[in-house]
């Protein structure tokens, strides 16, 4: 053990301990509800410059003369915004299980179906001191190896403190404050999140997950992540991990924005698996993410690829915006959708510089009683010549009492444009079940197979360890489904 | 008994297909079914396989000690039948590696025998593919997507020598094969046949039965056997066609 990870260990374990057995615990949560004392106390809490300050009222005065957007094909009761705790620092601590006997057996179920080895169980459960010691150094040995290459991975917090010029002049730059109300709410009220930078020509040596971070740091419902990609560079990022991960709150609304400069790529990797609430619709956490990512430069690249098969609501864009000549937006996307789950998911690629092309694959596969959108833009600016877009939306739908939709939006202002758009709806086939069963493979089996080579297409785009265990996920999402 | 079928009849949204229908397979044994359209030969395969859309009326299958209506789809396959269908379907984006590794160990878990690792099924299904004549190119592709008549059939014929059945079933494998891919095909049966195993031979054409010599032969008119022998009676359908047996 290097004397990083020492030393990290051991301001881990003093922050523990303090916050472990200080008495008036309840002074470190706000009183509920959203107004300018609450967002005062976060960025207190957070030791906040003053311009971070004066930044989240603003997005709050916007936030407050805003009403959520409609748009989206959804219906759930209203948000009580006054309900809601915008803060907790030592989060869980007190009632943080002490062992694995104490957490929802289901989730340990869920957790040895996925094949993750106890210790990493304990750690996404939130379990024990030293499991967690191990994940803090494991995250802080390739901290230093980052750094070598001038690489920057910590939290938006430590961000704010220790590279306020990086953060002034890219945070909110893709998705201002004002964008909608999920977005002003963010930027009044985020806690937590991501902060990356590549300098100029480096290339990622591995890749970023948020896995390590998160159990680190527990993030909170608001997160904000900002991943900057200087020219020539490259990098990978991974979020989330394919356990469940439960929340006391049911609403989350993260806001990730990603910068392209010339020459670089950004690949950012999703696999969500937000509890999606009970066989009869009851609970679930509310996902309301906002994602769009900038090609600022000429040939960058950003590629998005997600895997949704959690949260009982789920409202999200990953989004490019092709500014750079010749810059390339990608969208792949499966969205699993089981139960009483909605989904209202796609992509908006906006081809503003020269040569610009975007493809869009999208996989969304409905089953039980849900409903699976998928909504996209594609819009061509005038300055935009010879830009392409491809398309390719199939819908698979597994029983009758399920929905899935299509809205494609096509917007053009540049008559060399090309758009290609592709779409399908089909229901699981009777006859390839049929075959597969003849060979002997059970109806579960057969199904999680036909679903798995429906979506093979998005997943092959998944950074390999990922690709397996989402592959996994899909089986089990699929599970109590058929009989 | 290996396989007794016992006063079968069948029917499908109100239509009878088979009636009392009788026939017995024994180990070891080839049996050719010939009928015209309509007779009611691949319905006697699907009810054997059995896919639900039929409504079983009457009678009784066993099949290696087991009463056959017992068992799913699934559990029959595992229990050592295969049918190689006359259409085999598309499974897009799914190999045709990980679909038969899976399958062959259901039937080796069913029948208690150790489950065979990814390294000696790949080594086992290119050495069967090789010898029925397959490019390795073929088996990078998705299952039957994409393939013509002719490589679909040669695809079930691979497919039937890796879970290398105790009774194959083969439901118009002939149909919309040429010559040379008849020949491939036919030839794959061939290697396969042992005294332990049994093969029911569907096919409305005697060509077929040039290449593999069944011990009987038995015409299907109308969803029953009306006459079972031996192969001259392929011959006198050859003829005559099936108008003597209406």
């Amino acid at each position: 053990m290097n004397s990083e990870t020492l030393n990290t260990l051991n301001s881990y374990s003093k922050n523990k301990y303090k916050y472990g057995f200080v008495t008036e615990i309840d002074d470190e949560k706000p009183k509920k509800g959203l107004n300018e004392d609450t967002i005062k106390f976060i960025s207190l809490k957070k030791k906040e410059p003053e311009w971070m300050l004066a930044w989240r009222l603003k997005a709050y005065s916007k936030w407050k003369k805003m009403k959520e957007p409609k748009w989206a094909n959804l219906s759930f009761p209203e948000i009580d915004y006054q309900d809601i705790y915008y803060y907790s620092a030592p989060k869980g601590f007190e009632k943080k299980p002490k062992d694995l006997s104490e957490v929802d057996p289901k989730l340990i179920e869920t957790y040895n179906k996925l094949g993750i080895p106890l210790e990493e169980q304990k750690v996404l459960s939130g379990v024990a001191v030293d499991v967690v010691f191990d994940s803090v150094s494991v995250a802080t040995t390739y901290k230093g190896e980052l750094e070598k290459l001038g690489i920057i991975f910590c939290s938006i917090g430590e961000a704010i403190q220790k590279h306020p010029n990086l953060i002034k002049k890219y945070l909110g730059s893709v998705i201002p404050p004002g964008d909608h109300s999920f977005s002003a709410l963010n930027s009044a009220v985020f806690t937590d999140g991501s902060f990356v930078y590549i300098p100029e020509g480096v290339k990622c040596p591995m890749e970023l997950s948020t896995y390590f971070r998160i159990n680190a740091e527990n993030t909170g419902q608001f997160e904000r992540t900002l991943i900057i990609a200087d020219k020539g560079s490259y990098v990978s990022y991974l979020e989330g991990c394919t356990a469940p991960k439960r929340d006391d709150n049911q609403l989350h609304a993260a806001n990730v924005e990603l910068i392209a400069l010339e020459d670089a790529e950004i690949k950012y990797s999703t696999v969500q698996n937000w509890y999606p609430g009970d066989e009869d619709g009851k609970g679930g956490i509310y996902n309301f993410v906002t994602k769009r990512g900038l090609c600022a430069g000429k040939n960058s690249k950003i590629s998005w690829t997600q895997v949704e098969t959690g949260s009982a609501i789920t409202w999200k864009y990953p989004s490019c915006i092709l500014k750079g000549d010749n810059s390339i937006g990608e969208f792949y996307s499966v969205a699993i959708t089981n139960n009483f789950q909605q989904a209202d998911t796609g992509t908006k690629m906006t081809h503003i510089g020269k040569n610009t092309k975007s493809k869009i694959i999208s996989k969304g596969i409905s089953l039980g009683k849900s409903q699976n959108t998928y909504r996209g833009e594609v819009s061509f600016l005038r300055k935009a010549d010879k830009a392409r877009n491809y398309t390719q939306c199939d819908s698979l739908l597994v029983g009758n009492q399920c929905g899935a939709h299509t809205v494609p939006y096509i917007d053009s202002k540049n008559n060399t444009a090309v758009i290609e758009h592709e779409a399908s709806t089909s229901k699981i086939n009777e006859d390839q079940l049929y075959y597969c069963r003849q060979r002997g493979l059970s109806h579960e089996e057969a199904v999680s197979l036909i679903v798995n080579g429906f979506c093979k297409q998005v997943l092959q785009e998944l950074p390999m360890e990922f690709a397996v265990e989402a592959q996994k996920l899909v089986s089990i999402s699929l599970e109590g489904s058929v009989g | 008994m290996f396989l007794e079928i016992k006063d079968l009849s069948v029917k499908i949204e109100n239509k009878n297909i088979l009636k009392s229908l009788n026939l017995n397979i024994n180990k070891g044994e080839v049996h050719a079914i010939m009928g015209p359209n309509g007779s009611g030969k691949s319905t006697l395969a699907n009810v054997l396989a059995g896919k639900e859309d039929y409504e079983i009326l009457n009678g009784r299958i066993n099949f290696k000690d087991n009463d056959l209506f017992d068992l799913n789809i699934e559990e029959r396959a595992q229990e050592g039948m295969f049918l190689a269908f006359q259409y085999p379907v598309e499974i897009p984006g799914v190999n045709i590696t990980p679909f038969l590794h899976s399958a062959i160990n259901s039937k080796r878990k069913r029948m208690n025998e150790e489950e065979i690792d990814n390294l000696s099924f790949a080594k086992l299904l290119k050495s069967k593919a090789s010898d029925l004549g397959i490019n390795i190119d073929m088996l990078k592709r998705s299952v039957n997507t994409g393939f013509s008549g002719g490589e679909k059939k040669r695809y079930e014929i691979l497919q039937m020598s890796i879970l290398n059945p105790d009774l194959a079933i083969l439901d118009e494998t002939d149909s919309g094969l040429d010559i040379d891919a008849l020949k491939i095909v036919t030839d794959g049966v061939n290697k396969l046949k042992t005294k332990d195993n049994s093969f029911l031979i569907i096919t409305h054409y005697q060509k077929l039965l040039d290449y593999i010599k069944p011990d009987y032969v038995h015409v299907m008119v109308n969803g029953s056997i009306v006459k079972s022998g031996g192969s001259e009676i392929a011959a006198e359908i050859e003829k005559d066609g099936f108008q003597k047996f209406q």
